[in-house]
């Protein structure tokens, strides 16, 4: 109950397709999606395997609560060891695609091997084909999507495929579902192309059933009241969506900017929620049409916009004046504050490509951030560039930048290595924004000193989504925390990491939580699935599968030293706002956490700790 | 007085609890593909249509049926006898909105039946895009409505859209 | 008033109740020309064959003492002739029943080809509940069953046969499956469907003659065919089409062709006599001539639309769609208007014969005007939506023209966007009954 108990098996090298029952003990120790699929990831490859190499598998995981009516419940994962970090990666995604792979009678699919030549995969209920992919290589996420729904002549379909950015390996190229939901981070898209897997197919007709239904649907609903009643899930998200955050942070004295020289973007307001949600003064029109909520969520927060038809980046390209994914704060960050860059238009079109091409904006607006200071500093220029006046605040640029990535052209070739090769390359590594050679997201850990601890130990290289104490540092959720200080901070990301690698397994969203704790989610898991699930429980599986990943990147080669933040975080201060005058007090709350976590000193889980773990 | 699902697509998110909701108190589980209510996904125009029966005043599917296998309650709900239908599928054709449906698991046909008074769908929107209302509205006066609020969704003036702040 | 109905099919009784429903006084006469305790429906027979329901399942209304309670007078006999000066009618045994106003809904009947041994004992028309009772002394699980037809009404009866467990031939003159119903795509998709499911299909066939005896233990008859071959035969089922039942009316008066002639009041050439159903030429919407549409949803508006007009409530008919569906042991078929299509029209076709899937649309300018389609069932009445509505599709012609698959989101689309030519309920237009 919960889950189908169902596996599938695709080996691309030898063209074969095997069903095979989930290992319910797992299941029963790992839930489902990142927890779940790393301990399959695990058992089953070399942790210093070539991410990009045949013997690396990717794994699309649902989870006991994704396709049931629990509130956001259709999420799913892909786990694999990432081409960005070589770390173990999961990016998680909404759209309609983990719910219909679900319906379709699965849990999982592991996909092994390399296909001699360009393939896509159809799972039309339980019946699943790996398909020629020639006619669609080459072609973008929304192509791609057309053209198989076409060619199966469904258009109920739902499809997560690479773009061209995943075809040419990008490292931080995606996995984009119901055209612009992403599996984003890490590089997942470039473990697929390298897999020669255009894309991933799938229509589902059957249900999912769980374990007490009436117990089910009256903890789901009391738990939906929870989200609507909640300021952040209830009317924040649903009308500005996470883009709520560009003013907050920006006052916070916390938006990276201009590479993370400044803390503070002063047009922030012009690429905010409210300049999204604001007519153009070009048409009348605002750039935000509506929201959308992906399967099952009942907070929204999805933004669907249109770019003016006037503007620069889209003229004579009528195939972009439709309406499609809009700016979520990261991207609108990324491409925006990171880069200088305050044209909400141009920012929405990059965004636009970001999606249809597969690219993690986040990664490619913080790679051209650090290309952008390379260029200031004058080691790159623009015979590098090819032409490109690659200044600050550039829109022009952004867009040529995101024009050339996508398809490894000229110098998008080496926008597309991500920022830590490319400052490699020209002499100056402390320039990329990354841990683990993926780069941070929107939020300076001078003026949030708990996200510098989150970002440094993220297995997944940096990331706010492994610990979002911004939620506690600056909205106050589940209590409010000084975010100049670092006091307590360990404790605080401990908690966080434990408990979002629990709710990641689920099915469910993490945006859950503005609203949610586990007293709140643990009755909704314990309704549907098999077996007796406390907060309590949650939270330690959610500890077992925070330490099993750790394990992974031990053996992977990764010790205490890559848990560390860039020179610049840790030894410029912050320029202007409330955290003026600080950096980042990572040497303090390391150690702690470490003790914390139950790990020696170099960052190592002691065995006492695996045992207590059942690891 | 009857009371009829009032659906505004302006409001719909496209979450798909409606569904889920239907096909769960249908069936038992969770199965979109089951369900009475389905939400139309028009992404290129950033519009979310649920759409479902209208309960028509004098239903095509009902004077179509050879075998009196629908009736109507006395909510005026227009519902399908299980144990008198045959499974001749006259009336998805002959229902011009396409909303009785043939289930070749039982080889009866399936059809919103307004969960004989509490709609699940309507209590599972969480934006209020489907109601349950008094209504004296005929199919038509309802589809009428239910299209004028359509309309103006496409300006993307609808309930939902976000509004500017100063 | 004096209302007689003669004929039980669903025309006569949906004509009877909709003249009760107006008139709450009158006396109203329903005639069934076969003897039954009440009125059935065809369209419920192949259920009854194969054991899914009862004989009481094929009733057409199915609660207790229907007619008695309406006020409507149910009683069974044959119509010799109609004395249409005089107002009456005169039933074979010498009863004359007097009328003010008269509904002719005396349906149709099944068509004996002219072919030796067509009349012997084991032979039989697939069409009333006698037949069907008929049909279930014969058609036992391995019997051998010789189909001959592959109609419409044939393919209903194969269902059946196939579901006892009947060893079944199919035998259809024309080059394909319901030639008359669908394409030659759809045809040769039910062909190869049947053959899949161990039925033995010959189109382009005919029967040359049945005779008794045979070489097989379990046959009594043997069916002699125009390939050269022989098949023995337990049953032999005749299903190769239907006439109106109109003989009765030679010097009536009532005019007829095929069927009954009518004018848009669905009166006929003879004062307040009208007519309703399989024995009416009615108005095909999609031609706007005459024509007889032979289906149950045709004639329950048929008879509710003579009924109105027999009370004095003026309502033109407008036209019929001629559509149908189809259960061909599991693949569920339907076709609806001018599903040849157009002259100068454009077509939209989506094929899968692995899976056993087909769409076909038929435009007009960007209207759909006809539609065919194999193995898909959901909301496959918005098919019937946008032909009968009339909805002009703009844009949504040519997404349609790429891909026909779309045609739901289409149908949502338009039908949203122009509301004041949406469907609206089958009639909106009937009177409220007087009190008293």
């Amino acid at each position: 109950m919960g889950w189908n108990g169902k596996i599938l098996r695709v080996n691309l090298t030898e063209g074969t397709v095997k069903s095979e029952p989930l290992n319910m003990d797992w299941a029963q120790k790992y839930l489902g999606l990142r927890g779940l699929a790393s301990k399959y990831l695990i058992e089953e490859i070399d942790p210093k395997v070539d991410a990009l190499g045949p013997d690396n598998k990717l794994i699309f995981a649902t989870g006991p609560l994704t396709g049931t009516a629990a509130s956001t419940g259709g999420r799913y994962s892909v786990v694999t060891k990432g081409a960005l970090t070589n770390a173990i990666a999961c990016s998680n995604s909404g759209g309609y695609f983990g719910a219909e792979f679900k319906f379709a009678g699965w849990d999982m699919m592991i996909v092994e091997g390399k296909a001699p030549k360009p393939v896509y995969i159809s799972i039309i209920d339980d019946k699943c084909e790996i398909r020629d992919a020639a006619d669609i290589w080459g072609k973008s996420v929304w192509d791609t999507d057309e053209w198989i729904k076409k060619r199966h002549q469904d258009p109920m379909m739902h499809i997560a495929a690479i773009g061209v950015a995943g075809e040419n390996q990008v490292l931080y190229s995606c996995i984009v579902n119901d055209l612009h939901r992403a599996a984003g981070r890490s590089g997942v898209g470039a473990v697929m192309g390298s897999k020669n897997l255009k894309a991933v197919a799938v229509r589902g007709t059957g249900g999912v059933k769980v374990k007490d239904g009436m117990r089910f649907m009256k903890a789901t609903r009391e738990a939906k009241k929870v989200l609507q009643e909640n300021a952040v899930t209830g009317a924040g998200l649903p009308a500005y969506g996470t883009q709520v955050l560009m003013n907050v942070i920006n006052e916070a004295g916390a938006m990276p900017t201009r590479n993370s020289r400044d803390v503070q973007f002063e047009n922030a307001h012009d690429i905010s929620a409210e300049a999204m949600a604001t007519p153009r003064k070009t048409d009348g029109k605002p750039n935000l049409l509506t929201n959308q909520a992906c399967f099952g969520c009942t907070i929204a927060c999805g933004r669907i916009s249109k770019i003016d038809e006037t503007h620069f980046t889209i003229q004579n390209k009528p195939q972009y004046m439709h309406a499609s994914g809009g700016l979520e704060y990261e991207a609108a960050w990324a491409l925006g504050s990171n880069t200088g860059v305050d044209d909400l238009e141009a920012l929405t079109y990059v965004n636009f490509i970001c999606n249809e091409q597969g690219l993690d904006p986040i990664s490619f607006g913080a790679t051209v951030s650090a290309a952008m200071e390379l260029y200031e500093l004058g080691l790159i220029n623009q015979e590098t560039t090819g032409g490109i006046d690659l200044k600050f605040g550039s829109a022009e640029a952004l867009v040529k930048c995101v024009e050339l990535t996508g398809k490894a052209e000229g110098f998008g070739k080496e926008l597309g290595l991500g920022s830590l090769r490319l400052c490699t390359k020209y002499g100056r590594p402390e320039l990329s924004m990354s841990v683990k050679g993926q780069e941070f997201p929107a939020y300076d850990s001078r003026g949030i000193q708990g996200m510098g601890l989150t970002y440094a130990t993220s297995n997944r290289g940096a990331c706010h989504l492994r610990s979002y104490t911004v939620s506690s540092e600056i909205l106050g959720i589940p209590e409010k925390t000084d975010p100049l200080t670092t006091d307590g901070k360990p404790a605080l990301v401990k908690a966080f990491q434990d408990a979002t690698a629990a709710v990641d397994s689920t099915g469910l969203c993490i945006f859950t939580t503005f609203g949610w704790t586990l007293n709140d989610i643990a009755p909704q898991v314990d309704a549907a699935c098999t077996g007796e699930w406390s907060p309590e429980r949650l939270l330690e599986t959610g500890e077992r599968i925070w330490n099993m990943e750790r394990v992974f990147n031990n053996k992977a080669g990764f010790t205490a030293k890559d848990d560390s933040l860039p020179a610049r975080l840790v030894s410029e201060p912050a320029k202007t706002g409330p955290a003026q005058g600080l950096v980042n007090g990572l040497a303090k709350m390391l150690p702690e956490y470490y003790a914390l976590r139950g790990w020696t000193n170099d960052g190592v889980p002691t065995n006492e700790t695996l045992s207590r773990l059942e690891l | 007085m009857h009371k009829a699902l009032v659906i505004d697509p302006g409001k719909c998110t496209g979450c798909k609890q409606c569904e889920m909701a239907c096909s769960y108190v249908k069936t038992g589980e969770f199965n979109v593909s089951k369900s009475r209510i389905r939400v139309f996904d028009f992404h290129t125009e950033a519009r979310f249509v649920p759409y479902t029966c209208t309960q028509c005043a004098e239903a095509w599917c009902q004077q179509a049926c050879p075998v009196n296998a629908i009736t109507t309650n006395a909510d005026g709900v227009k519902v399908v006898n299980d144990n008198l239908c045959v499974g001749c599928k006259v009336c998805t054709i002959a229902c011009p909105f396409g909303t009785v449906n043939y289930n070749a698991e039982t080889k009866k046909v399936i059809k919103c039946d307004l969960c004989l008074g509490s709609p699940a769908c309507a209590e599972a929107c969480p934006t209020s895009a489907i109601t349950f209302q008094d209504s004296e509205q005929a199919g038509f006066d309802k589809m009428k409505l239910w299209a004028t609020q359509a309309a103006h969704a496409a300006t993307h003036e609808g309930p939902n859209a976000p509004v500017a702040k100063g | 008033m004096d209302y007689v109905v003669l004929g039980a099919g669903p025309a006569g009784v949906t004509a009877a109740e909709t003249l009760r429903s107006i008139d709450k006084t009158a006396r109203i006469t329903i005639i069934n020309g076969e003897k039954e305790p009440q009125p059935y429906s065809r369209m419920a027979i192949p259920y009854y064959i194969y054991g899914k329901i009862e004989e009481g399942g094929t009733y057409l209304r199915q609660t207790e003492d229907h007619y008695g309670k309406m006020g409507i007078e149910y009683r069974v006999g044959r119509c010799g002739g109609i004395d249409s000066k005089g107002h009456k009618v005169h039933l074979s045994g010498g009863e004359s029943i007097p009328y003010d106003k008269l509904l002719i809904a005396t349906g149709a009947s099944p068509i004996i080809p002219p072919m030796p041994g067509a009349n012997l004992p084991g032979v039989h028309t697939c069409w009333t509940l006698n037949d069907a009772r008929e049909i279930l002394k014969h058609a036992d699980k391995g019997s051998p069953v010789v189909l001959v037809g592959a109609g419409f009404i044939g393919c209903i009866i194969l269902e059946a046969l196939y579901l006892k467990g009947c060893k079944i031939t199919i035998v259809e003159f024309a080059p394909r499956m319901v030639a008359r119903m669908m394409d030659e795509t759809a045809g040769g998709m039910l062909g190869r469907w049947c053959q899949k499911k161990g039925v033995d299909v010959r189109v382009s066939t005919k029967v040359e003659g049945i005779r008794e005896g045979s070489d097989s233990p379990d046959a009594k008859l043997t069916v002699d065919l125009s390939d050269g071959t022989s098949v023995p035969a337990a049953l032999v089922v005749l299903a190769v089409g239907v006439r109106s039942n109109i003989n009765f009316l030679v010097g009536s008066g009532v005019e007829t062709n095929v069927g009954i002639k009518v004018n848009e009041y669905l009166e006929t050439t003879a004062p307040d006599i009208y007519a309703a159903g399989d024995c009416c030429e009615g108005i095909d919407l999609s031609t706007g001539k005459p024509d007889m549409l032979a289906i149950q949803p045709v004639a329950v508006e048929h008879g509710r639309i003579a009924a109105q007009n027999m009370a004095g409530h003026p309502t033109p008919h407008e036209g019929s769609l001629n559509m149908n569906v189809l259960d061909t042991m599991g693949l569920i078929s339907s076709s609806f208007g001018l599903w040849q299509g157009a002259p100068l029209g454009k077509t939209a076709k989506l094929i899968d014969e692995d899976n056993f899937k087909y769409l076909k649309l038929e435009f007009e300018g960007d209207k759909l005007i006809g539609a065919q389609c194999v193995g898909m069932t959901d909301h496959v009445g918005m098919l019937r939506g946008l032909i009968q509505t009339g909805f002009h599709l703009g844009e949504w012609r040519d997404k349609l023209l790429e891909a026909p698959e779309r045609l739901r989101e289409a149908y949502v689309a338009v039908s949203q966007a122009r509301p004041n030519y949406g469907p609206v309920a089958p009639h909106t237009n009937t009177p409220v009954a007087k009190a008293g």
